[in-house]
């Protein structure tokens, strides 16, 4: 179980006064400090771990956060940022001790622009919510995490969120501009703006991931692009893990690269089609769904070129949709991966390592051997093309010491993919879920390093403290 | 370019850079820090007895073409990895100019040059920055230690991403030993349309409409004078690359949208590459020598503007890329007409650079817009945690600091 910074009691005794300095600042619905509406802020989607806040914050406007964070900087108070809190790593986990900012309420969209291609949107807009608003002249916002019906862009930025399709389009931080940032002081700065890679240091590139520890982020303008003419998928399947993986190095090689390359093992394609009655091939060791993208002409052509790489490693079966309700189809049991694997076991952790692609079927051999060591089952989903591996271990809250299992059967495999030249996350981000693993992947002096950073933005140490570094490191 | 006055160090190793950049740390002698010098005329002068330059350290490390994932030590000259690209048919998708021509030197870039000043070219618009294309770093800080950030694979948010603060801070935040860039396949095939305007705001507006299409441009540069194809008056370009039959189709397609704007023709394969060479190393500006260069990024919208206002401030001539958001800009190198740069840019909210400029010009102005004072601040702090005695290219970017 992961620790968490003992509270500073000082603050605990002043909790009455803090609510009624809060109050004082903010309109009176913008405070949330009973218990019983303080229990939905007491986790996110990594739900097994939570933390009561001290109190609720719902501002409606950047001024509003800065006077917070101005109060809670003269005060000493942790803060611990929110979005729609569907961070699978527990990035949004409060502190009893800590003011939870929440900025579900700051949802406007304040400017589209189609001709230069941005849109300018408050924190608490959904990522879905942004292609919607510039879907009707053909455009879209990139980055598509599974939770984007839900998830904000804040978070996204904080969290620098990727998807299924950023093969081709990039992450979060590859489709931004600029931001508006609360500093832990309780000052507001514009990053960047509406032009491409603003002069100077690239604060943009260092906000986006930095998991709430450096600033509020309550603006984010974002490029929006004119979709394709139109996309269509395709699904091959395969006898052997090894096989699949070596059909996937084959079509990159070819010089295509699709707009999606998913990669889904067999417990995995079992679970979905259980699911999703998608149609897919129940023999397979592996399978992969490919998406390409252009007029109808040039994804025949595409997908043509594709099934004949795919011929040559002796497919047990390909399908190449004729229509996008075809391709609906196919995607349709992998969107609900996650929602598959709820349905065969109580509970799972989903995980989030990258590794090297060459090293896929080395790396699902030995998560293979760890599930029967550990006795928990492991479904496994991977984005193929970049390498960033989703295994889902299943197992049982209700059973003595299954949580605890899973655990360490996850931190054994983010251990693996950093062994076979990986990293621990690729798009969940640390959050306190894989904090401790932090020494894994860094030497003692780089983690220090990037706390240093940490410090300067933020010296006294009250913006998110409890995440992404070992708490041994943390400043006292 | 008048060369170095200071004492050249030039280490063969990384714990040979760590060991050099310790000991300047402890004696509280700064460095000037570079790869091959090619772009010293690029930003401020940097006052140092000595100068460690990286273009010891050399040699790709590791290339997976299936994994799209390069690395090479961070003296590697950029031609050198081009060309192992260009064996597996890839290439470093934001294609980073190259410098030689604009810069006066016989030395290509380093791969850690053309990091550590982010230059990217054309494709940026499409295909994202250098600093997009940065999977990992390692290098030496301040305080002579080795850091090691991002990694070699394509997804990573590991801790914060000090890959994308190191790209473009100029060596003053560390030195660059070893990069792992994202590489790409290069297109089959490479079309441009070449669309007579009748002015730089309709050039601009043309641009957009080719950006805006559903037909993946991956070029979109205006240059006010077509003489370099045989055309009269202001042109917009619109590259399109990919699968020659998907490259005709598009172009057919897009011809058909632009028609109503211009006269539209077909550059194709050989004459297009060439092109946007010369586009991506803004031969088309056809500065001077005596000559100063910036470059101001804008929002494309804006440019028709920023431009009218540099041309009657001192008869600027302009070319145009990044769908009109990157505005080269050539003009007499003195103060005024740095001035009327900076505030150009700051007007249209957006951000100049002083690209090139005999030494007494970039010595005396400020090369960067300044920063918002609490940002600043910050950047202060950063750099204080990566340098804490301030050695190294010390006035690189702003003065003092």
């Amino acid at each position: 179980m992961i620790a968490l910074p003992p509270p500073k009691p000082e603050i605990l005794a002043q909790r009455e006064e803090i609510i009624a300095a809060l109050h004082l600042m903010l309109p009176a619905d913008a405070v949330i400090s009973e218990a019983i509406r303080l229990k939905p802020y007491e986790t996110d989607a990594l739900t097994a771990y939570r933390q009561m806040p001290l109190v609720v914050v719902l501002p409606r406007t950047t001024e509003e956060v800065a006077a917070v964070m101005r109060y809670c900087h003269r005060l000493g108070i942790r803060v611990v940022p929110r979005g729609a809190g569907t961070s699978l790593s527990g990035g949004a986990l409060p502190l009893e001790d800590a003011v939870v900012i929440g900025l579900m309420r700051m949802n406007r969209i304040l400017e589209i622009d189609f001709e230069d291609r941005l849109a300018v949107v408050e924190a608490g807009v959904t990522n879905l919510g942004i292609t919607r608003a510039v879907e009707h002249e053909g455009f879209f916002y990139a980055p598509d995490p599974s939770s984007q019906l839900a998830c904000m862009i804040g978070g996204n930025v904080n969290m620098n969120s990727g998807g299924a399709h950023c093969l081709k389009y990039g992450v979060t931080a590859n489709n931004l501009l600029g931001l508006k940032l609360v500093t832990p002081q309780g000052e507001i700065i514009e990053i960047g703006g509406a032009h491409l890679d603003a002069a100077g240091y690239d604060w943009l590139g260092l906000l986006t991931g930095s998991e709430g520890m450096l600033g509020i982020v309550t603006e984010v303008t974002v490029r929006i692009l004119r979709g394709p003419e139109g996309a269509r998928a395709m699904l091959a399947a395969f006898k052997g893990i090894e096989i699949a993986g070596a059909a996937v190095d084959a079509i990159i090689g070819s010089g295509i690269i699709p707009v999606a390359l998913e990669f889904m093992d067999k417990p995995c394609i079992h679970a979905c089609e259980a699911f999703a009655h998608a149609g897919y091939p129940l023999d397979a060791e592996a399978m992969l769904i490919i998406e390409v993208e252009g007029s109808v002409a040039e994804q025949d052509s595409l997908l043509g070129k594709i099934k004949e790489i795919c011929a040559r490693f002796d497919p047990i079966s390909m399908k190449v949709a004729q229509t996008a309700e075809e391709s609906m189809a196919i995607w349709k049991g992998r969107k609900g991966a996650f929602g598959a694997v709820g349905r065969i076991s109580p509970d799972y952790l989903c995980m989030d390592g990258t590794i090297p692609t060459g090293e896929l079927p080395h790396v699902l051999k030995r998560i293979g051997e760890m599930s029967v060591q550990y006795g928990l089952q492991v479904a496994n989903v991977f984005h193929a093309g970049d390498g960033n591996l989703h295994p889902l271990i299943m197992y049982d809250a209700n059973s003595p010491g299954s949580f605890r299992d899973a655990e360490n059967f996850g931190a054994d495999i983010l251990r693996l993919c950093v062994e076979v030249g990986g990293c621990l996350t690729g798009e969940h981000g640390v959050g306190v879920e894989k904090r401790d693993l932090m020494p894994v992947q860094f030497h003692g002096h780089e983690i220090a390093q990037q706390r240093a950073i940490k410090t300067a933005f933020d010296p006294r140490w009250l913006l998110n403290p409890h995440k992404v570094f070992p708490l041994e490191t943390m400043p006292q | 370019m008048t060369a170095p006055v200071s004492t050249l160090l030039t280490p063969s190793s990384e714990a040979e850079v760590a060991q050099l950049v310790a000991a300047a740390a402890a004696a509280g002698e700064p460095l000037a820090i570079e790869g091959n010098g090619s772009k010293r005329a690029l930003l401020r002068p940097v006052q140092a007895a000595r100068t460690l330059t990286t273009r010891g350290l050399t040699g790709i490390t590791l290339y997976k073409p299936s994994e799209l994932v390069l690395s090479a030590r961070a003296g590697t000259p950029l031609p050198e990895i081009e060309a192992a690209l260009a064996e597996h048919g890839q290439m470093i998708a934001p294609e980073p100019p190259d410098t030689r021509a604009i810069f006066g030197s016989d030395r290509p870039s380093t791969l850690g040059g053309i990091v550590a000043s982010n230059l990217s070219g054309p494709r940026r618009i499409t295909a994202g920055a250098m600093r997009d294309h940065v999977l990992g770093v390692r290098f030496v800080n301040g305080a002579g230690e080795v850091q090691r950030n991002g990694g070699r694979v394509l997804k990573n948010v590991t801790g914060l991403d000090l890959c994308k603060l190191l790209t473009g801070s100029y060596g003053t935040l560390g030195v660059l030993t070893e990069v792992t860039i994202k590489v790409l396949p290069a297109a089959e095939a490479s079309a441009t349309l070449v669309v007579a305007v009748r002015d730089v705001a309709a050039g601009v507006r043309a641009l957009s409409a080719g950006l805006t299409s559903p037909y993946g441009v991956t070029g979109a540069a205006l240059l006010t004078d077509g003489a370099m194809l045989g055309m009269g008056g202001a042109v917009a370009l619109l590259r399109l690359e990919d699968f020659l039959e998907s490259v005709t189709y598009r172009a057919a397609r897009l011809r058909d949208d632009l028609a109503a704007r211009g006269q539209v023709t077909l550059v194709a394969q050989h004459a297009s590459r060439a092109l946007w060479r010369s586009v991506r190393d803004a031969t088309p500006l056809g500065a001077t020598a005596e000559e100063a260069i910036w470059r101001v990024s804008v929002r494309p919208s804006a440019a028709p503007a920023v431009a009218a206002g540099l041309q009657s401030a001192f008869g600027a001539r302009l070319m145009f890329d990044w769908g009109g958001g990157l505005v080269w800009v050539a003009g007499p190198a003195t103060e005024a007409a740095h001035a009327a740069v900076a505030e150009a840019a700051a007007a249209s909210r957006g951000s100049h650079t002083l690209f090139r400029a005999p030494e007494p010009l970039r010595a005396a102005v400020p090369v960067l817009p300044a920063e918002a004072p609490a940002l600043a601040e910050i950047g202060a702090r950063v750099k204080a945690a990566l340098d804490p005695a301030g050695v190294l290219n010390p006035g690189r970017m702003r003065a003092g600091s």
